[in-house]
């Protein structure tokens, strides 16, 4: 009997769960869509996340490319087929490592602040404060992050794409001793716009995701300090895993046709 | 405004009517009646966990109540959810327990906040607003560039004070004022109060536990008790209320009809 009740108490809870998200989801494009927006509070958070998660982006991609670089060629020379490094470091990079190795890691630093600062608002009652003051809290809120994380994730990812390529490139030249021209060349005509354009609409949809799960978390955090803080490891954990299974269903809708 | 005899009896200003909320099987309130007149302060007491808080939000429109009416200025607003007032919540400003100034601006424009949000005034003529209801609270010019974080408690309630009067609301309600605060410095605050608000002919609700203030701010008390008004009288009736739970609670005495939840 006990067995029965948990399993229909894990159930029910995350009904309950899926409900309030889809809601928070609804009411927040509902709000993007209608004016007023916040021209001022969408630049500071693009500011946050675009320019501010740049060094951390840079430094996972030009490290992934580098040893994207240096697997495959120690594992396609048992195949004498070490010309291919250049396509897999560029197929790689683009259609895969760019958008979720960006996306994870600005899950991680976004999606973290942003459970933590709005959870934070919501147990010091800032939140009530905004809507006395006839201030809609998902306007002021929510929409400037859900925009700022939709623009400009694909940004950071087109950055991405070109420091990690470019790392592929360094290991190539000064370690493997491909010929510079031949590097860029096979990387250059190997690469189709697909492969680029699919893993910017991936990163859009990532940021989507992750400062979805920040303001959602944030939003409904109960309790003190410690509240906060299960929003905050909530945010990651759950965009970090929302990252994972939307990557998937996207490359099937992109590819496999 | 001066109030006048006529406008004691005009619709009230707020109008609760068997108000009820419920979270799950907990019921917090249990049919509230209480009308407020125009520029009357009532003060609203009671034990911490009673619903008092829950009723000051559900008037705000931060809560919805599960039934009974709430009207403001004779219109309805029970279901509206403060987002959706319009006008409506132009006329509402709230004091928090905690403040609740937002710690990622600097304190004149918190206080400017409404201003620049909600009436879309330009940011300078705001900022002088906001330094001008600075001086009201007793606070300098030179407050206004701190944030937040950098005020003392004392100094915080009181830029939230400035807030609250800021957009010149016809109302506006109080969380537990003196909460937190040292003796003298909750009766700065009582006495700004009374000076930015019940001077000013502006209605005010209140909660509070603490005795000392409710009798100062308040011209009407009513005690709140496991959901329900159980006594409603003019503030200088209160120590002579011939009602047990009152007395109980005015005193501050552990004994009597009202029980803490406590093991024993």
């Amino acid at each position: 009997m006990n067995f029965l009740a948990l399993i229909g108490r894990v159930v029910l809870g995350f009904l309950v769960h899926l409900g309030r998200l889809t809601i928070f989801t609804g009411t927040a494009i509902g709000h993007c869509l209608r004016p007023p927006l916040y021209p001022r509070l969408i630049g500071q958070q693009m500011i946050d996340i675009g320019y501010y998660s740049l060094p951390v982006v840079g430094l996972t991609a030009i490290f992934s490319g580098m040893v994207l670089a240096l697997q495959s060629y120690t594992g396609f020379a048992r195949f004498s087929a070490e010309s291919a490094v250049a396509n897999v470091v560029v197929l790689s990079i683009t259609r895969e490592l760019g958008p979720v190795l960006a996306g994870l890691m600005v899950a991680g630093r976004i999606g973290a602040s942003m459970a933590a600062e709005i959870g934070t608002m919501r147990v010091t009652e800032q939140i009530d404060a905004l809507s006395t003051l006839s201030t809609n809290p998902f306007k002021y809120l929510v929409v400037p992050r859900l925009l700022a994380g939709l623009l400009m994730l694909p940004l950071l990812v087109f950055v991405a794409d070109v420091i990690g390529v470019f790392g592929g490139y360094l290991v190539g030249v000064y370690k493997l001793g491909f010929n510079p021209g031949v590097y860029i060349n096979s990387t250059v005509d190997f690469v189709e716009p697909l492969d680029v354009i699919s893993g910017l609409v991936k990163a859009a949809v990532f940021g989507f995701i992750i400062a979805l799960m920040g303001c959602y978390n944030g939003y409904h955090s109960k309790g003190g300090a410690q509240g906060v803080g299960a929003a905050t490891t909530n945010a990651v954990v759950s965009a970090s895993i929302l990252i994972l299974i939307t990557n998937y269903i996207l490359t099937e809708l992109f590819f496999s046709a | 405004m001066i109030v006048t005899a006529s406008n004691m009896t005009a619709t009230p200003k707020i109008e609760i009517k068997d108000v009820r909320k419920a979270f799950g099987d907990k019921h917090v309130l249990n049919g509230i009646d209480l009308n407020v007149a125009p520029a009357e302060s009532v003060v609203i007491i009671g034990g911490s966990g009673t619903g008092k808080s829950v009723l000051l939000k559900c008037v705000l429109g931060i809560l919805t109540a599960d039934s009974g009416v709430i009207k403001v200025d004779g219109e309805d607003v029970t279901h509206t959810p403060s987002a959706r007032r319009g006008d409506v919540a132009k006329k509402f400003g709230m004091l928090f327990q905690g403040a609740a100034l937002f710690d990622s601006l600097p304190v004149w424009e918190n206080v400017a906040f409404g201003l620049i949000q909600g009436e879309r005034m330009p940011r300078k003529e705001a900022k002088e607003r906001a330094i001008e209801t600075l001086a009201k609270v007793g606070l300098a010019a030179s407050v206004g560039d701190l944030t937040p974080s950098e005020l003392s408690g004392g100094m915080q309630k009181r830029v939230g004070l400035a807030r609250a009067i800021a957009g010149n609301p016809e109302i506006v309600f109080f969380d537990e004022p003196t909460t937190g605060l040292d003796p003298i410095m909750a009766d700065v605050i009582n006495d700004l109060i009374i000076a930015c608000v019940k001077d000013k002919g502006i209605t005010a609700l209140s909660i509070t536990h603490d005795m000392h203030s409710a009798r100062k701010i308040g011209d009407r008390i009513a005690m709140i008790y496991e959901g329900k008004l159980i006594w409603v009288g003019d503030a200088k009736t209160v120590d002579h209320s011939g009602n047990d739970f009152v007395d109980q609670f005015v005193n501050g005495r552990a004994e009597g009809p009202i029980k803490m939840q406590l093991r024993k």
